[in-house]
């Protein structure tokens, strides 16, 4: 299965090119991107805008800035990026539920926001900084944020947790005084089966003035 | 009689009853805690399923050559075969499994399945064309207590009324599935359960039922299960695709992840049933109610399902007249699974509305109509006590007004109540508490902690008899290789649990203090463990701390063994709780949008071991009474038979926007001396009953059915 | 979700060329919020997927002449964040009515104008038209959600828009980009009630990209939108109602009343209009125009609420605006 795993830098694992025929895929060869555009977008991907090329159904050589750390991997353009997350990077913190943009359970931070990887392919995240649950804390210190989840006995079974806290440290990170509106605002993209809500609000209502 | 496994009096609890963070609370907020799901082992591959598109029809055909071409494809098992009838749009054919989860989808799309299809029905609140379908037999026709026609013509007033709820789904956020690991003779399975224990037998017997496998004993199976993404009822089996699953890793000789896909999940993995009546209700000029009446009827697919156990609550046998009809409707739906408080959510919809609609009609108060009646139940003073409470948590006396908000404005303020009962008798469980000579204890056995709070409750006993902290602790439970303990259901566990740890704990203590005793020079007898250290009463300058007192056992450890029941264990545990609750709602009239201002809740379960966490299983049961007074429902379509919302989208649940306030007060004190009584079914059963309650009073007219949406209370107001 | 090629040009030229017809079937990829969901249910299943996440020009919101110019890709995160929207007091309700903090920062302006219907027999592989064996399934099935005007068939989704009607009503266009260069079209002619299963619900080419949209200046006008949903937050409007009003001396003069969610596109009532044209902008006037806005509705078997939903929504819309 050495296809579905990451690796570590060149010579392992099979590398995926261009499909053949690449050249008659090539639209616009050689076109200079502008100087905004250089600043969005990672070296990987400048390489590929700048050759307007086609990639892909076959895997695909991606890169990806998690917590920090980058991870090659090859993935087909089709897949999500919680799946590469989970799959292929055992990054298995954030959760597949839905699969359709509305429980909130895949929640990661992609550039500073709170973004459902379900629906974002992971080709797509390619140059952007991606946060996860796995890097918000130390061996030593939990975030704030699950600090509070722990005191306001915020889960049950769960499952819908690091998503919740995901979003959660989203809204400390962007409002140290929220409302409790504000939170419940910050919240409604994720949904609980067990019925956690009442400890969720205050556990993020508390972290974020204590973040701030 | 005392025994001296009885739990400590109330003076001597440190831990018993107090709030405590959850201990698996760090693990599962860092994303750390490993579920089934997330379980990615050497080689993985990953299966899907293929199932059913028609709701009825048998299999003709069944065709894999194109997906056996697929890349990736490993292998597939399958589950139901050419000549075999579907039930149910959903129903498992086959699962096929391949190198990854993109392959395994493109493998499973690839299979072509041929059927005949045969006339089905999915329809249940239309009992008339249910009938017309020849899809209807009566299930029940009982009649009890006085003679029925004396008792409605002693009644002063009658109400006569259609009440009612639909089919939800479980919609566990961590699907059902496993990921199975078949190396050797040996099968170990993650499986994401709520019976540990009981998986390897059922597994055993599913594979054995394949002569090209033969016979595999109960004890290859190997169940792994450390935490689990939700069940409420409907994980207690390993299902056809955990058969599947085992029979692929087999047959590839690698492990195989199986979790069923969010749509499965709703149509096939869950399910509560409906249930719809003409209910008739009697009473006296002062509110006594003298009878009951009910033609109820429901489905829960195929099978049909029980019939609700009504009148609720209030069932006197020798002093209310009662006559209950019901009738199975037969769908081709997924089949029905246990949902928290099996048929009482419904029993109380069926009971607790039509009883405030005639509080109404009798121009009573219901607090005062539900107390009045409150000798006709099996707890009167219980609940005469929780109604008390309930409503001055809620505010009964200054926000209730008779029927129908006179306020102006389009949004409606009502109050509304509703009280309920479940048994939460102990399941049998085993444990073994094992003290190592380095002060290190151990809780073992095979359970398993569903997001209940069964990590910290165990750690909670085993200190409390230890005199230690909860992180002096060590539970291992999610295995089942350890102690055999019961399936998590119907509120059993913290019962049979916390008992057989208790009594394991005390006679490991024993064996300590015996070894303890010589070497201080005391009589065992004389020997306390408390605040971290081992003393004799008479003389507490004796003493040794718990780490010296295990040092003593050289190399030893010490296994104390307990066990539920126990004839000789003390009275540790009962069954048989009464809990009220009161909805405070707001409607807006031209909207017929229903939100919750509060929801109070009492609630006794004897002695309260983990107060937080027992907080925590009442909130969840309001939130999920919330989503099914209000939003949730599974909508099936009759031309194709199929579920039209199997998602998260237009199946609907509450966000955290929508719960309003919630106040939850445990009863504790009261009622301790009955011992430790389960948490899981009773508080899951009133909030639907309370809610609509709550809405009547507000708009002044019933709402005859839930989920209480905008076009049916905006319907309920036209018909007024 | 079926595998196909990718790619992310870096202008409009490229991206429609992409999309040619020789390609085979393609899907553009702006957000990814609704189209994910549809590969996902092989609603969609496009051999090639054209992203537009590299083309720097579709990004932006800023003033441009008196009006606003909004980048095709900008999301729902920055149009609620931007100055330069302030005025559209309709446009930015609106906006708050798609609340999930994760599909403001993903989802764009224009692919909200342009996801594809939310009817469940549409989702659940029926069809746009949802039919099955040729039998329309709204009609006689499960349709509490569906159009109450628009609806005479073969069509009875409604426009799952949120921004729609707010545009429609502030008189915005937009840019639409293909091979042969740029065309500019009102939001509301995006829209059509497909007549037969060969038709989209919107009238893009499958090689032409909306590349901004134009909202003239909003000043003289009172605009307010106002959406009828069940679920406090994260939930689909059942109706919607947005409304620009002209006022002279206290009284209506000019008026646009769009309604969303309530036809298979965003519907422009005149009779709403004409029902305000003099009138003060307030509840009672407002209760006029939504049962003038509803006099020509013709529910199905379930969603008779949906009228009364409807004219609701204008009621406290032009409430809101007056």
């Amino acid at each position: 299965m050495s296809s579905n795993k990451p690796h570590d830098g060149p010579g392992e694992g099979p590398r995926y090119g261009p499909r053949k025929g690449f050249s008659r895929r090539t639209f616009i060869e050689g076109v200079g991107i502008g100087a905004g555009a250089v600043g969005a977008l990672g070296a990987a991907d400048q390489a590929r805008a700048a050759t307007n090329e086609v990639v892909g159904p076959d895997p695909v050589s991606i890169t990806l800035s998690i917590n920090g750390k980058t991870h090659k991997l090859d993935v087909e353009p089709r897949v999500t990026l919680i799946d590469a997350l989970r799959n292929m990077l055992d990054h298995t913190g954030a959760k597949k539920v839905c699969d359709r943009a509305t429980c909130g359970a895949c929640t990661v931070i992609v550039d500073g926001s709170p973004v459902y990887s379900c629906t974002m392919l992971a080709i797509e995240a390619e140059g952007r900084r991606i946060e996860t649950i796995e890097g918000i804390s130390s061996d030593d210190a939990m975030h704030p944020v699950q600090v509070q989840f722990v005191e306001h006995d915020a889960q049950q079974c769960g499952f819908c947790t690091p998503g919740l806290v995901m979003a959660g440290k989203a809204i400390a990170d962007r409002n140290p005084r929220p409302s409790m509106a504000d939170v419940e605002s910050g919240l409604c993209g994720n949904i609980c089966r067990c019925g956690t809500y009442v400890g969720v609000r205050k556990a993020v209502y508390e972290a974020a003035r204590e973040s701030a | 009689m005392a025994t001296k496994y009885d739990w400590p009096a109330a003076e001597d609890r440190s831990l018993i009853g107090k709030r405590h963070n959850r201990v698996d609370g760090p693990e599962k907020a860092r994303g750390d805690a490993k579920y089934s799901y997330d379980r990615n082992l050497d080689g993985m591959l990953v299966a899907r399923l293929v199932t059913s598109e028609v709701p009825h029809g048998r299999i003709i055909g069944i065709d894999t050559s194109a997906a056996e071409k697929v890349k990736g494809y490993k292998g597939h098992v399958n589950i139901q075969n050419v000549g075999d009838e579907i039930q149910w749009a959903g129903s498992e054919i086959l699962a096929i499994c391949a190198d990854t989860e993109e392959h395994a989808r493109d493998a499973a799309a690839a299979v072509n399945v041929h059927f005949e299809t045969l006339p089905h029905w999915v329809k249940d609140e239309d009992v008339k064309k249910a009938g017309e379908a020849n899809r209807v037999k009566p299930a029940k026709d009982d009649t009890k207590g006085p003679d029925l026609d004396e008792a409605w013509k002693s009644a002063d007033a009658t109400v006569e009324g259609y009440y009612g709820l639909g089919i939800i789904t479980h919609c566990c956020l961590e699907p059902h599935g496993q990921v199975v690991d078949w190396t050797g003779d040996e099968i170990t399975v993650y499986a994401s359960t709520q019976a540990v224990a009981r998986i390897p037998a059922d597994l055993a017997k599913g594979l054995s039922r394949d002569e090209s496998i033969g016979t595999v004993a109960a004890e290859s199976v190997h169940v792994i299960t450390p935490y689990m993404g939700g069940g409420f009822g409907s994980k207690f089996n390993i299902d056809t695709w955990g058969i599947a699953c085992a029979k692929l890793s087999k047959k590839t000789g690698k492990p195989v992840k199986l979790m069923l896909d969010r749509d499965e999940e709703l149509k096939v993995a869950g399910g509560r049933p409906s249930d719809y009546g003409n209910i008739k209700i009697g009473a006296k000029k002062d509110g006594t109610l003298v009878a009951y009446e009910s033609e109820t009827w429901s489905t829960g697919g195929i099978a049909g399902r029980g019939s609700p156990p009504v009148p609720y609550v209030y069932n006197n046998e020798e002093r209310l007249a009662q006559k209950a009809r019901h009738l199975n409707v037969s769908t081709n739906i997924g089949p029905a699974r246990a949902w928290r408080a099996p048929n009482h959510p419904q029993a109380a919809v069926l009971t607790m509305c039509p009883m405030e609609d005639l509080a109404a009609e009798l121009d009573m108060d219901p607090v005062e109509f539900f107390k009045k009646n409150a000798d006709l139940t099996a707890r009167p003073e219980v609940y005469r006590y929780e109604i008390d409470k309930c409503a001055e948590m809620i505010g009964w006396k200054d926000k209730w007004h008779k029927r129908g908000d006179s306020g102006d404005g389009p949004v409606k303020r009502g109050l509304g109540l509703s009280l309920h009962t479940w048994g939460g008798r102990p399941h049998d469980s085993t444990c073994e508490v094992r003290i190592q000579p380095d002060g290190g204890v151990s809780v073992n056995m095979a359970s398993q902690d569903l997001g209940v709070g069964t990590y910290t409750t165990l750690s909670v006993i085993a200190a409390e008899t230890f005199g230690l902290q909860i992180p002096d602790i060590t539970v291992n439970i999610g295995s089942s290789r350890l102690p055999i303990s019961g399936a998590s259901g119907g509120s059993t566990t913290v019962g049979g649990t916390t008992a057989s740890t208790r009594r394991a704990a005390v006679n490991a203590l024993d064996e300590l203090k015996s070894v303890v005793a010589e070497s201080l020079g005391v009589e065992a007898d004389d020997l306390a463990a408390k605040d971290g250290k081992i003393f004799a009463k008479s003389d507490t300058s004796k003493s040794l701390s718990w780490n010296d007192a295990c040092k003593k056992l050289g190399n030893r450890t010490i296994t104390g063994h307990g066990k539920q029941p126990d004839r000789n264990g003390g009275k540790l545990n009962d069954s048989g709780v009464g809990g009220v609750q009161m909805a405070d709602v707001s409607v807006d009239v031209e909207t017929g949008i229903v939100s919750i201002n509060k929801i109070a809740a009492v609630q006794d379960v004897g002695l309260v071991i983990c107060l937080e966490q027992c907080e925590s299983q009442v909130y969840g049961s309001l939130i999920q009474g919330v989503a099914w007074a209000l939003y949730e429902e599974s909508i099936y379509d009759q031309t194709t038979g199929t579920m039209l919302n199997p998602d998260m989208e237009f199946y609907k649940l509450p966000g955290a926007a929508d719960i309003g306030e919630l106040e939850v007060h445990m009863v504790q004190g009261k009622y301790d001396d009955r011992g430790v009584i389960g948490i899981g079914e009773p508080p899951a059963i009133s909030p639907g009953a309370a809610i609509s309650n709550a809405v009547a009073n507000a708009i002044g007219v019933r709402v005859p059915t839930l989920p209480l949406t905008p076009d049916r209370v905006l319907a309920a107001l036209e018909n007024a | 979700m079926q595998n196909f090629e990718y790619i992310a040009p870096i202008n409009t030229l490229s991206a429609a060329q992409a999309l040619s017809p020789d390609a085979g079937v393609t899907a553009v990829l702006a957000g990814g919020t609704d189209l994910l969901s549809l590969l996902k249910q092989h609603v969609e299943t496009p051999t090639r997927v054209v992203s537009l996440r590299n083309i720097s020009a579709l990004r932006g919101i800023s003033k441009r002449g008196g009006g606003l110019r909004i980048g095709a890709m900008a999301t729902v995160e920055d149009l609620l964040g931007s100055k330069a929207a302030a005025p559209y007091e309709s446009l930015l309700q609106a906006a708050r009515g798609i609340t999930a903090p994760q599909v403001r920062a993903m989802g764009t302006v224009a692919g909200d104008l342009l996801q594809r219907p939310r009817c469940w027999y549409f989702r659940n592989g029926y069809g746009l038209l949802a039919k099955s064996e040729g039998k329309a399934l709204v009609p006689s099935g499960e349709n509490r959600y569906h159009a109450i005007l628009g609806n005479k068939g073969p069509a009875y989704f409604v426009n799952a828009s949120s921004l729609a009607p707010a545009l429609i009503s502030l008189g915005a266009t937009v840019s639409v980009a293909g091979p042969e260069g740029e065309r500019e079209m009102s939001v509301a002619d995006l829209y059509r009630i497909p007549s037969s299963d060969a038709e989209r619900e919107n009238t893009l080419a499958p090689n032409e990209i909306v590349t901004e949209i134009n909202v003239p200046s909003a000043s003289g006008w009172s605009t307010a939108t106002y959406e009828v949903r069940q679920r406090q937050l994260l939930d689909w409007p059942l109706a919607t109602a947005s409304v620009a009003l002209r006022m002279r001396g206290g009284k209506v003069s000019d008026a646009r009343v769009v309604l969303g969610h309530v036809a298979p596109i965003p519907w422009r009532s005149s009779e709403a209009e004409t029902a305000l044209k003099g009138k003060a902008a307030n509840e009672s006037s407002g209760v006029e125009a939504g049962k003038a806005a509803m006099a020509a509705a013709t529910p199905l078997s379930q969603n008779k609420a949906k009228v009364q939903l409807a004219t609701v929504a204008v009621k406290r819309a032009v409430g809101m605006a007056g």
